[in-house]
């Protein structure tokens, strides 16, 4: 190791020995002031952020292949810490009102987003394990944070049981591969696998379970719901976004860089996985009442759409348009859906109140602003334009129709159509149903709101800018 | 004058001038709202006319083009690509001219969030007036979608007593055609690499199969815009529960997305796949005709009996494009705008009698002529409009569009145009009923014998589309003037391949 080998995964370590320095830094602050930790937790991120964009556009390897940088990398630190900026902002006012202002959740949040920041750098499957523990151990915490709130104790045990289980595959996966191909190094794997064994595709099948339960897609999505549901829902804002981009990067970044030989035997896996996830998250949304258990379905459509980028990438020559097209809808999503949440957050009462959808009767004539920056974000949701979750969609659908899915694209959009339904309820009950609903104004969230809804409106109108940041996102080729 | 590159952009986008000066005005100033609301709609108007005074005229092609690259995606030109011709001249002028008129009819029908109400009229104006100039598929479609949700908001808001059903629905089942449009637009601008409706027309080259799905696709979108039986069904609800501005709008200009869609895309992108599905998109037509004059007579409420109507008119418009010769599509374009003033002007009537009496039901009325003398004169010469009267607007463009669906070769049949001369004797059958049930005979309704008249405002929203409706009854001329050269190209596109396949 050497100091070329620390510049290669500098984000990641900026965000994590910060994470480290506030442990110790936090015994200090007292205990009515713990609102300094966040503000302390943002800065370190704001310098991560920095040294992010300072490797946007480098190549390279480090900790002898360990570690990769590239453009998928910084774009994927980038969206993290961003989400991460989003997610302390809408965190601090509301664990402050929900009485769970402990410094430790800043921390805990600085340690899961290091994992996430690690799973785009990795280069080699154990990195991948490594940073899968790193992201999923502190949100099990995070997600139990609300104690002694049943339900939040339920979400997080349910969580970590499942968790670990996913987990489980993961590990079993790799050692499979290990197996088949005595290394675990992505480019290691691409050099050893020219005829798949058995072993290899074994191994190949329980990484992708694995991983599916962490992005929440059917049929590994039990325990989303209940998850979501019970969890803080500042929390779970973060989880839905953070978490999910996570298990993305590193899906995306093993199967097409490590396993394209195997492809005739993933994608029409993935292929499947994709469409029936996209179909019953938004079937399952539906029936919803109770708009966390509403946005967890959403949360598994949407991974769904962002799967469809993963079988269109098996086609080698569409593949890196198809990172693209999910790299980008991962941003559109994240700002869509961050702001969903800082609307529920907002519209969160104490003892759990206020989460229901009827809940909102009469938002449209009592908080204008708050209520068109909901329907905003239903909209993009369901993908209408003028709306960055309309080019997002586009932008994968495109990718399917490229490598010839046709099929899949066409699922996509009867989908977007089904979630319609839903999405335009909360829009029927906030502005056609009249009702008292109960609203506060706290500065940090409506900030979260204003931003992500101008986000969302802003590159739904002139996309360039995002598309070209997208673009940005290549993989370090590993065959010579 | 106005610079020709900038005029189009500003005819679309000067409605958002008054949206933002909405948004600064206070909630409870309704009367300033609604004046900043006219204004910006009459400032529109008055762009669009100078947008028809720099028209030319001797000219088929696309004028006053505005084009700048959007942005990229996949290496790929999405276009910020407006253009105006002959096919979308008039429809333009249209939506300019009925939006006022439909924002002056609310000054006492919207009482309630008139500032929403507004910012949502300027915004469905923007959409709509982006839907006929847009000539990049993907922006034309962002203005296509985009319709959908002010619209939306105005049924489910401002609507009757089943208006949050009919919303909904309205939103889904277009949505529903839209997104089988969306892929078809995809795969255009894979194949393509643009998805510039000029350049994708030039490049002529799309395989015959091929133009059979993709016709499909699009036609999904539009057919249930239109919409064609039997895709109709979202409209009696949309259009009886939507407010009296919202029913003209969704009359008067939204439908014709429907038509302007087949006409823009269809026909010149798939002309290969028209002339084949000719025979079957005249069959349709011509059943909506004769179902949506035969609903329209069962009717009892006079709203939903104009909604039906509507299902028969457009079917002309439809047949007219169909006939796939010069002299139906022509006479579809003006059918478009005749239905948009007649029906709008009856929807209006509808909301001006709906206000003073708050039921629609043709029982609840009888001898309105007596009471109500301008009023009824009004309705009669509007009636009389929609069925196709000789010297006022419908029957000219009815009777080009039977002229041209009879010596249409593509449709193949003449049985079509007869059966579609049947819906314009049946047409006046429903209508003259409808006249006959609310104006003629005794006052026998106690509550019939103290409405007013009309006042100055109601009459001064009529007179104009009136005065249209004359003009292009007795002078239709200068409308056929604007359109044709721009018809004889789509035909020239049409001609050059029907030769190839023969």
């Amino acid at each position: 190791m050497d100091l070329n080998d620390l510049t290669t995964i500098l984000p990641f370590l900026i965000v994590i020995v910060w994470a480290c320095v506030l442990l110790l830094v936090d015994l200090f602050i007292p205990r009515e002031k713990k609102g300094l930790t966040a503000f302390l937790a943002a800065a370190g991120l704001v310098a991560g952020l920095a040294a992010a964009v300072q490797q946007l556009g480098m190549q390279a390897e480090g900790f002898g292949g360990m570690i990769v940088v590239d453009g998928y990398t910084a774009v994927l630190h980038i969206l993290f810490i961003g989400v991460g900026l989003f997610a302390v902002m809408q965190s601090y006012d509301y664990i402050k009102r929900k009485g769970i202002e402990r410094g430790e959740y800043y921390i805990l949040l600085l340690f899961t987003l290091s994992g996430m920041m690690l799973m785009a750098n990795a280069g080699d499957l154990i990195v991948v394990f490594l940073a899968l523990e790193l992201l999923s151990l502190p949100l099990y915490i995070l997600a139990g944070f609300a104690r002694p709130d049943l339900q939040s104790e339920e979400s997080a045990i349910k969580y970590f049981l499942l968790g670990a289980f996913a987990s489980g595959f993961v590990v079993y996966g790799i050692a499979l591969i290990f197996g088949a191909t005595m290394t675990t190094s992505l480019a290691g794997i691409v050099a050893a696998v020219k005829t798949p064994s058995v072993l290899m595709l074994l191994g190949c099948g329980l990484f992708l379970v694995g991983l599916g339960f962490k992005v929440a897609a059917v049929p590994f999505h039990m325990w989303t719901p209940d998850v979501y549901q019970g969890a803080p829902s500042s929390v779970t804002a973060f989880m839905s976004v953070g978490a999910k981009a996570g298990g993305f990067a590193a899906l995306l970044r093993v199967f097409v860089t490590a396993f394209p030989e195997m492809a005739s035997y993933w994608a029409p896996l993935a292929m499947w996985i994709a469409a029936l996830t996209m179909a019953w998250g938004n079937i399952a949304a539906i029936a919803q009442t109770n708009i966390k258990r509403m946005l967890a379905y959403s949360s598994i459509a949407h991974a769904g759409y962002i799967l469809v980028s993963l079988p269109a990438a098996a086609n080698s020559v569409v593949a890196p348009e198809a990172i693209r097209a999910a790299l980008f809808y991962l941003i559109s999503y994240a700002f869509t859906n961050l702001g969903a949440w800082a609307v529920v957050l907002t519209m969160e009462q104490a003892e759990g109140k206020g989460l229901e959808i009827e809940d909102y009767a009469g938002l449209g004539r009592k908080k204008p602003a708050l209520a068109l920056a909901m329907a905003i974000f239903m909209l993009s949701l369901t993908g209408m334009p003028p709306t960055v979750g309309f080019i997002g969609k586009f932008y994968i659908f495109r990718a399917a129709v490229d490598a010839e899915l046709v099929w899949l694209a066409l699922v996509g959009v009867i989908t977007s159509l089904i979630s319609a339904y839903y999405y335009l309820r909360v829009i029927v009950v906030m502005y056609m149903k009249s009702g008292e609903p109960q609203t506060r104004s706290e500065g940090w969230l409506n900030t979260t709101v204003v931003l992500t809804a101008l986000g969302t409106l802003v590159f739904g109108l002139l996309p360039g800018l995002l598309l070209e940041f997208a673009s940005q996102a290549q993989f370090l080729s590993f065959i010579p | 004058m106005i610079e020709p590159k900038i005029i189009l952009t500003l005819v679309t986008f000067a409605p958002l001038l008054g949206v933002l000066l909405i948004l600064v005005l206070p909630r409870g100033r309704h009367n300033a709202i609604r004046a900043v609301a006219l204004g910006a709609s009459l400032v529109t108007f008055v762009i669009s006319i100078l947008m028809l005074l720099q028209f030319d005229r001797a000219s088929g092609d696309i004028q006053m083009v505005a084009r700048a690259s959007w942005f990229q995606l996949a290496n790929v030109d999405i276009e910020y690509f407006l253009g105006v011709d002959g096919l979308s001249v008039l429809l333009v002028l249209l939506t300019t001219f009925l939006t006022p008129i439909s924002i002056l009819s609310t000054w006492k029908a919207v009482k309630e969030r008139v500032k929403e109400f507004m910012i949502f009229f300027l915004l469905l104006e923007i959409g709509m007036i982006g839907v006929f100039l847009a000539l990049d598929l993907f922006l034309f479609y962002v203005f296509w979608e985009f319709t959908l949700v002010p619209m939306y908001f105005l049924i489910g808001i401002w609507g009757g007593s089943r208006r949050i059903y009919a919303a909904i629905k309205f939103f889904l089942y277009t949505m529903a055609g839209s997104i089988l449009m969306l892929l078809a637009i995809l795969w255009l601008g894979l194949n393509f690499d643009s998805f510039s409706v000029p350049d994708l027309i030039a490049s002529g080259s799309i395989p015959s199969n091929i133009q059979t799905w993709l016709f499909l696709a699009f036609a999904a979108a539009f057919a249930i815009k239109v919409p064609m039986w039997p895709l109709h069904s979202w409209l009696p609800d949309a259009h009886v529960e939507a407010p009296t501005a919202g029913s003209v709008i969704l009359a008067g200009v939204l439908l014709k997305m429907g038509t302007y869609g087949f006409l823009r895309f269809n026909i010149p992108l798939f002309p290969d796949a028209a002339v084949r599905f000719a025979p079957w998109m005249a069959l349709l037509a011509v059943i909506g005709i004769l179902y949506g004059a035969a609903v329209s007579y069962a009717q009892k409420d006079v709203k939903k009996l104009v909604a039906y109507s509507s299902v028969s008119h457009l079917g002309f418009v439809m047949l007219g494009l169909f006939a796939l010769n010069s002299q139906g599509i022509q006479g579809g374009i003006l059918q478009m705008v005749n239905h948009g003033l007649s029906t709008g002007a009856l929807f209006l009537l509808v909301g001006m009698i709906y206000e003073r009496r708050h039921t629609r039901e043709m029982d609840a009325f009888g001898g309105l002529w007596k009471v109500m003398p301008v009023y009824g004169a009004l309705t009669l010469i509007v009636t009389l409009s929609s069925m196709g009267l000789p010297g006022l607007n419908g029957f000219v463009g009815e009777f080009t569009i039977l002229l041209g669906s009879f010596g249409s070769a593509a449709i193949g049949s003449q049985l079509f145009a007869g059966f579609a001369a049947a819906g314009v004797i049946l047409a006046a059958i429903y209508m003259l009923y409808m006249f006959q049930k609310l104006f003629l005979g005794p006052v026998d309704k106690e509550e019939n014998k103290g409405l007013k008249d009309l006042d100055w405002r109601e009459i001064a929203i009529l007179v104009p589309i009136i005065v249209m409706i004359f003009w292009i009854g007795l002078y239709p001329k200068p409308f056929f003037e604007l359109i044709s050269p721009a018809v004889d190209k789509v035909m020239a596109t049409l001609q050059a391949v029907t030769q190839a396949v023969r």
